[in-house]
C-alpha cells in the first residue's frame, strides 16, 4: 500500500487498536481498510461486535485471512463464524480477481448498510497470484463528518436501540443476498450440485467439471430462497467448504438434505484431488514416499541470530521457560529446547505469573520480542507489578518483527513508510510500570547475558532483562568475517554443537573437528565463547 | 490444451518464490491462464519452499493435486526426493545437484540420502540433474542458479522464447538483466537431455 502516498497507510501495535484506528477513519469519512489474520482477529473482536451495533460513515472493511493447515499459525480456527457472532456481512473471494472486486464491493456494501463488513481469505488466496485486469480508478469525497451520540456513544440505551437497527439491516442484506451477483448459480448438469466459496470453488469446479455450482460470494448472511431453488433443482447436493461445516450447518438447518463433512475432512487444506475422491466415492492413494526416513527441514535459528544465545543460557540454567510467538520461539527444539509454552500473542508473561501463584518451584522466565511485547505484553507485566509477583520476563529485542519478514514497529523507530518516528524507550516503559530491577544486556555477550539472567532470577520482585541485538538480517553491515575452528586445538567436545547454528558442520568423514561453513557464519562469536579450548576463532 | 502443472521445491534463500514468479510471468506473456501459489514455511532461512505453478487455457485451483504435477524443478537434492511422489507416473524432475544439510542432518540424528538419481528414475521418472551454482558462476552471478534452472525447464515446457525474455525484463533489476540472461542460456544449453 505504501507505492500511493494519497492513501495513509501505518502498523498498528495490534489488531484491537489497528480495528479502532480504521473506525476513528470511518467515523472521519475516509474508507479504511484493516488486514489481519484469523488470530488477529481474537484481539480485535471487541471493537468489531460493538462497531456493528453503530455502523460507520466511510466505508469499513476489515480483510482476515485465515489458515487451513495451520502453515505458519497455532491454530486453524474458521473466521465465517465471527460473521455470523457479530452480526457483519462477510464476502470471500476465491481468487486474486475477485479479492479485487470483493474489496470495492466491500466498501460499498459497507456504506450502503452502514455497517463494517469481512472479507475473508485463506492462505490459498493470500499466498496465491492470478490474472487481475483494473478498472477505473475512482476518486471517492471523504464524507462530512456528523455529530450523533445515540449512534457512537454505545451506553446501553443508546445499545438498545442500535441492536434493532442492526436487526433490520440484517433483514435487508438477507434479502440483498438473494440477488447479489456475487452469489451466482453456475447451471451444468444436474444430477450434482455443490454448494462452496473461496477457495474450495476453484478446487470444485477441478474436481467436477460438469457439476452445476451454487458459488457464494457473499458468506453471510446466506441467501435462503436461492438455496433452496438451487437445492431444489439438482438430484444429488454436496458442500465443499475448508474448516468447519459453516455452509453445511446453515444448509441443513433449511431441511434440505446435504453432505459435506461425511465425506471432507474439517481439519487441513482441501485440493482438487481430495475433492474428486471425496464426491467420486473412490479411495484417494496417498503417494508413495521413498524407502527410508527422510530427515525433515523445520525452520531453524539463522547464524548470527541474536535468540540463539539466550536458549542457550536459559538451557543451562535449568528455567522453565513460558514463551511467546516470534522467531525465538524456535528456542523450544532441539538442541536448545529451552521453551515450555506457546500459546498465543502476549500469553507467556501472564502465564509465567500464573504459575508463580500456583506455587511452580525452580527458576522461570516469559520470553517475548519487542514487537510482541509491544503487541500485547505490556498488560501482562503490570499484572505482574500489580499483584505482586517475581516473574523475570526477557524482551529480547531484536529491533523488527522479524518472523513475518521484518516490519517495523513501535520499538524501531520507523513507520510503515520508512520515516523516522518516536523510538519507544523500552527501558522506560517497563520501569514506568513499577519494574525496579531493569537490565539491558548484549545478546552476544555471553558471560553478561548469564549474569544478568541469574541476576534478575535470583531478585525477589519482578525483574526485566532487555537482551539487545538487532536481528542477523536487518544488520548485515555488522556482520564480523567468518570463524574457522583451529583441529589441532578441538578436542570435538561437541559443545559449539548444542548451539544448533546451522552454520556449524559436522565433522566431515576421516576429520574429528566440526568446521565453520564460511557462506553462513556472520562473525557472531557465540561459539566461540563457548568452546573450552579456545578453538574458534 | 491441458493445463501443466510445474512444482518448484527448494530451501528459503536459493530464489525459489523469484523463479515461480518468472515461469508464472513467461506463461502470463504466451497469453494463457495462470495460478501460483506458494508455501514458505516460517523461517527467513532455512525452512522449505514449495511453489506450485500451474498454466492453460483455463486454471481453476492454484495448488496441485498430488500425483498430477507434470515436471517438479528441485533447486536441492533432498527436497526433491520429498516431493516426487506428487509428480504424475514418469513425470519430470529438473534436479539441481546441491545438497543443503537440514538441522536434524547437522544434529546428527537424521542422514542425508546417499542416492537421489538414482531412486527417482527407478520410479520411472525422467531426471535432468545439473550443477546450476557452477552455470550462475560461469554466467557471472552466484544468485542466478535459479534462473540457470529455469532455462533447463524451459527445454521441458511449451512456452515461447519471447515469453520467457518479457518475464526476465519484467521481474528482473536492470542492471542485472544481462547476467540472469546468461544463465538462462547456460541452462537452456544444458539442459539438453
Amino acid at each position: 500500500m505504501v507505492q500511493w502516498s494519497e492513501v495513509h497507510s501505518q502498523w498498528s501495535p495490534n489488531e484491537k487498536v489497528a480495528l479502532e484506528v480504521g473506525l476513528g477513519a470511518s467515523l472521519g469519512g475516509a474508507r479504511a481498510l484493516v488486514t489481519m489474520k484469523h488470530v488477529g482477529l481474537n484481539v480485535a473482536a471487541d471493537p468489531l461486535f460493538t462497531s456493528a451495533y453503530s455502523g460507520i460513515n466511510g466505508g469499513l472493511v476489515v480483510l482476515v485471512a485465515d489458515d487451513p493447515g495451520m502453515h505458519s499459525s497455532q491454530d486453524e480456527q474458521d473466521s465465517r463464524h465471527y460473521a455470523r457472532a457479530a452480526k457483519a456481512p462477510m464476502l470471500e473471494p476465491s481468487d486474486s480477481a475477485e479479492a479485487l472486486q470483493m474489496a470495492v464491493l466491500g466498501f460499498e456494501l459497507s456504506e450502503r448498510f452502514d455497517t463494517p463488513l469481512l472479507l475473508r481469505s485463506t492462505t490459498r488466496v493470500s499466498h496465491a497470484k492470478s490474472p487481475v485486469t483494473f478498472g477505473e480508478r475512482v476518486e471517492i469525497p471523504l464524507k462530512p463528518y456528523v455529530t450523533d451520540p445515540t449512534k457512537y456513544v454505545m451506553v446501553p440505551a443508546h445499545a438498545r436501540e442500535r441492536r434493532k437497527v442492526l436487526e433490520r439491516r440484517l433483514a435487508e442484506m438477507r434479502e440483498y443476498a438473494e440477488t447479489a451477483p456475487v452469489n451466482r448459480t453456475e447451471w451444468r448438469d444436474t444430477r450434482v450440485g455443490i454448494i462452496t466459496a473461496g477457495v474450495s470453488y476453484q478446487y470444485a469446479r477441478e474436481a467436477v467439471p460438469d457439476a452445476s455450482v451454487l458459488k457464494l460470494g457473499l458468506v453471510f448472511p446466506l441467501p435462503e430462497r436461492l438455496i433452496r431453488e438451487f437445492a431444489g433443482k439438482v438430484d444429488r447436493l454436496y458442500i465443499v467448504e475448508e474448516l468447519d461445516p459453516y455452509l453445511e450447518e446453515h444448509v441443513r438447518a433449511l431441511g434440505i438434505e446435504v453432505e459435506g463433512k461425511s465425506l471432507l475432512p474439517v481439519y487441513g487444506e482441501l485440493d482438487p484431488g481430495i475433492v474428486a475422491a471425496a464426491l467420486g466415492g473412490e479411495e484417494r492413494l496417498a503417494p508413495a514416499p521413498f524407502a527410508g526416513p527422510l530427515p525433515g527441514r523445520p525452520p531453524v535459528m539463522c547464524p548470527g541470530c541474536p535468540h540463539r544465545a539466550v536458549f542457550y543460557t536459559l538451557r543451562e540454567l535449568g528455567a522453565t521457560v513460558f514463551g511467546d510467538i516470534g522467531c525465538y520461539t524456535l528456542g523450544f527444539s532441539a538442541p536448545l529446547s529451552a521453551m515450555h509454552s506457546q500459546l498465543c500473542m502476549g500469553a507467556g508473561i501472564g502465564m509465567a505469573l500464573g504459575a508463580e501463584k500456583a506455587g511452580h518451584q525452580g527458576p522461570k522466565v516469559a520470553v517475548i520480542g519487542d514487537s510482541t511485547f509491544v503487541h500485547s505484553g505490556i498488560t501482562g507485566l503490570i499484572d505482574v507489578v500489580y499483584n505482586q509477583g517475581n516473574t523475570t520476563v526477557l524482551i529480547l529485542d531484536n529491533s523488527t518483527t522479524a518472523m513475518t519478514g521484518r516490519q517495523e514497529h513501535p520499538a524501531t523507530g520507523r513507520t510503515l513508510t520508512g520515516t523516522p518516528t518516536h523510538v519507544l524507550d523500552l527501558e522506560g516503559l517497563v520501569r514506568a510500570v513499577g519494574v525496579e530491577d531493569v537490565r539491558v544486556v548484549d545478546a552476544y555477550e555471553m558471560d553478561a547475558l548469564d549474569s544478568a539472567i541469574r541476576a534478575a532470577v535470583g531478585h525477589p520482585k519482578p525483574s526485566v532483562v532487555i537482551v539487545r541485538r538487532a536481528c542477523a538480517l536487518v544488520d548485515r553491515k555488522s556482520w564480523k568475517p567468518a570463524l574457522t575452528v583451529d583441529p589441532d586445538a578441538c578436542l570435538a567436545c561437541g559443545a559449539c554443537g548444542t548451539l544448533g547454528c546451522p552454520g556449524i558442520l559436522p565433522a566431515a568423514e576421516g576429520e574429528q573437528a566440526p568446521s565453520i561453513d564460511p557462506t553462513l557464519c556472520t562473525g557472531c562469536r557465540e561459539c566461540a565463547q563457548i568452546c573450552p579450548f579456545d578453538a574458534i576463532g | 490444451m491441458t493445463t501443466t502443472n510445474v512444482l518448484l521445491a527448494g530451501v528459503g534463500g536459493q530464489g525459489t518464490v523469484l523463479a515461480g514468479e518468472l515461469l508464472s510471468r513467461a506463461a502470463l506473456a504466451d497469453g494463457l491462464d495462470v495460478k501460483k501459489s506458494e508455501i514458505h514455511g516460517m523461517s527467513q532461512r532455512g525452512g522449505s519452499v514449495v511453489s506450485h505453478v500451474r498454466f492453460g487455457r483455463e486454471v481453476f485451483s492454484p495448488v496441485i493435486a498430488v500425483g498430477e504435477a507434470d515436471l517438479l524443478l528441485s533447486f536441492e537434492r533432498l527436497e526433491a526426493l520429498r516431493y516426487a511422489p506428487l509428480l504424475r507416473p514418469a513425470g519430470m524432475v529438473v534436479l539441481n545437484r546441491q545438497s543443503i544439510l537440514p538441522a536434524p542432518v547437522l544434529a546428527g540424528v537424521a542422514t542425508y540420502p546417499e542416492e537421489v538419481e538414482e531412486p527417482l528414475r527407478g520410479r520411472g521418472l525422467k531426471v535432468i540433474a545439473v550443477d546450476a551454482l557452477e552455470l550462475a558462476r560461469v554466467a557471472g552471478h552466484p544468485l542466478t542458479a535459479n534462473v540457470a534452472l529455469l532455462g533447463v525447464v524451459s527445454r521441458y515446457l511449451s512456452l515461447t522464447e519471447s515469453a520467457w525474455s518479457e518475464a526476465l525484463e519484467a521481474q528482473i533489476k536492470p542492471a542485472l538483466l544481462e547476467v540472469n540472461r546468461r544463465a538462462f542460456q547456460l541452462g537452456r544449453e544444458a539442459g539438453l537431455d
